[in-house]
């Protein structure tokens, strides 16, 4: 069965490198003050969240939630560096794009790919209109909604759609798509520009709608988090529901549809 | 045919190595003098978006003065250690003179006293460090128009660069990273250290390469390099923008940039400049510094700093 036309593979592999750059970057900018807030401004007494390292030698990370202290040394807060001595930084090298402490360098990334995502985004949501294919990947169908309990229960068991029910995606699919390209999405890059002061001032209601700056970054953190979340669960499923098959759908459109067998096999994997 | 326990280890070895490789990729390429223009175009767009979306006019959002932060966190420069500079703080700043020059028909220069005597603005603004921090303060001060126009400006004058008191790097260009408003070693009476700790030089880019070229290598003969910045004439002529002598209703404290900092709200905290001596008014900053408009801007940050 033909799945992916052309324009949604390119799209989906370029959103995949910009989410990544996104959020290595993104992390290489948090380092630069590893704490967050809420409100306009930073009560650096009492954060929400931060990251600090102590006095004493070695150094322990702590990172410090809703005023509850943890050890999350080697982690976060304190970390081996690229050259393998501990430092004090919020998230390690490995995870942050430069790997080396450089708020301008990671700055230039994040803007750069920031652009790269909304554009290719926009690109996307334009054909899936014209194309019919949005509508018929994220808004459930009437039969769907019915069985949305089943649907759930077949998630659950890890039991994946066979014959004509592969061919679509099930409701928790789309429901999920729907909240990622719908809500987090457009919340992820509002609450970026709401941090921006010359975009506070063309477009006050940007502070109003995230109650000022300071939770606007922490939003922007918290809705990264659920996005990593997302993939996760995403990269899983692929892996579980068959890679093979599914990489060769997102690579060359082409998904093989197994026919409907009982019981069904265990590993998910595809027969090509 | 691999049978897929070890078609699975082969998978998550491959992409373990791939995402090590694409890492250590990543940063060879970020230090690769191509690659970072290209990679700036991103904030070349965000200074061309973000002035087709403001006007001249547009302000930025002003707060009630119970917003005011109970404190107001000195970034960069909190006591310059220039002989001059201390000379002048001694004297409570009576012998401070602001100059206003370069391409200018009217150059000249005024005491602390006379600002005083001219237009005054008083704004309660959001001060938003690149770093990620943000704090409400109340500024009074001239706005900077009535100074410029008192000076004519020159029809080929295009920048307003503010040249500051206090000395960055005594030559020594290797210095600080990547982070905030002025420079970076400031331990000082922070009322929660272990966060400027984070943005402690010594985990600096120092192997960074070229980036940290920034130009003036004549400097390192031992010139010191001071802070400076620049502004163009949208920011300049900007109905906010001010010279500020007071903060929170009383004489600017030293660490917050005494006698006069500029207010260019819009903009993140490192375009704020501290202890202006100098203003210039002029055509191209090629000239200045490392050239590429401000201090900061030597080290590699954007000069257009609204987002």
């Amino acid at each position: 069965m033909f799945r992916h036309p052309l324009v949604i593979r390119v799209t989906h592999w370029l959103n995949a490198i910009c989410l990544l750059v996104l959020l290595m970057s993104g992390l290489q900018i948090f380092n630069a003050h590893p704490a967050l807030y809420w409100g306009n401004v930073s009560t650096f007494d009492t954060p929400l969240m931060a990251m600090s390292s102590t006095e004493n030698d070695p150094s322990k990370g702590m990172t410090t939630v809703f005023g509850h202290a943890f050890d999350t040394t080697g982690w976060l807060g304190s970390s081996g560096g690229s050259n393998g001595e501990a430092a004090d930084r919020g998230f390690p090298a490995w995870a942050t794009l430069p790997s080396d402490q450089d708020l301008t360098g990671g700055r230039s990334w994040h803007f750069f790919f920031a652009w790269a995502f909304v554009l290719n985004g926009v690109a996307y949501l334009i054909y899936g209109l014209v194309s019919g294919q949005l509508r018929f990947r994220v808004i459930p169908s009437r039969d769907q909604i019915r069985h949305f309990g089943a649907s759930i229960r077949e998630h659950l068991t890890l039991r994946f759609p066979q014959g004509d029910e592969a061919k679509r995606y099930n409701a928790i699919q789309k429901l999920t798509y729907l909240v990622v390209l719908f809500v987090l999405l457009p919340v992820q890059v509002l609450a970026g520009l709401a941090m921006s002061p010359a975009m506070n001032a063309a477009f006050p209601f940007l502070l109003t709608l995230f109650d000022g700056r300071q939770s606007a970054r922490t939003v922007h953190f918290v809705v990264a988090a659920l996005l990593v979340l997302f993939v996760v669960v995403h990269v899983a499923l692929v892996l579980l529901s068959g890679f093979w098959n599914n990489m060769r759908g997102m690579l060359t459109g082409w998904f093989v549809i197994e026919r409907k067998v009982e019981p069904a096999p265990v590993t998910g994997e595809s027969q090509a | 045919m691999i049978r897929p326990s070890s078609r699975r280890a082969l998978l998550t070895g491959a992409s373990a190595t791939a995402a090590a490789a694409m890492l250590g990729g990543c940063d060879r390429l970020g230090n690769v003098e191509w690659f970072q223009r290209i990679l700036r175009t991103g904030e070349d767009a965000n200074m061309f978006v973000q002035r087709l979306l403001l006007t001249d006019r547009t302000l930025a959002p002003e707060y009630a003065e119970a917003d005011i932060s109970p404190w107001f966190k000195p970034n960069g420069t909190e006591d310059p250690p220039d002989r001059d500079y201390k000379a002048l703080a001694k004297g409570k700043f009576a012998k401070y003179h602001l100059e206003v020059g370069g391409l200018v028909e009217a150059p000249y220069k005024l005491s602390l006293a006379e600002l005083r005597k001219l237009p005054v603005r008083t704004q309660i603004t959001r001060h938003d460090c690149v770093e990620g921090w943000s704090a409400i303060g109340k500024w009074t001060g001239v706005p900077l128009a009535d100074l410029l126009s008192r000076a004519k400006l020159k029809p080929e004058g295009r920048y307003v660069v503010f040249h500051c008191a206090d000395t960055m790097d005594q030559g020594n260009t290797l210095e600080g990273g990547g982070d905030g408003e002025e420079t970076d070693e400031a331990p000082t009476g922070n009322a929660n250290p272990s966060m400027t700790k984070q943005s402690g030089g010594d985990e600096s880019r120092k192997d960074s390469g070229g980036q940290q070229a920034t130009g003036d290598d004549a400097a390192s003969g031992g010139t010191p390099v001071r802070y400076y910045e620049s502004i163009d004439l949208v920011d300049a002529f900007h109905p906010q923008t001010i010279l500020a002598y007071e903060m929170n209703g009383e004489a600017l404290p030293v660490s917050n940039g005494a006698p006069l900092r500029l207010r260019v709200e819009r903009n993140l905290g490192y375009k704020q400049a501290k202890y202006v001596m100098r203003i210039e008014v002029v055509e191209g900053f090629a000239h200045i510094g490392g050239g590429k408009g401000g201090y900061w801007e030597d080290q590699g940050y954007a000069w257009y700093a609204g987002i």
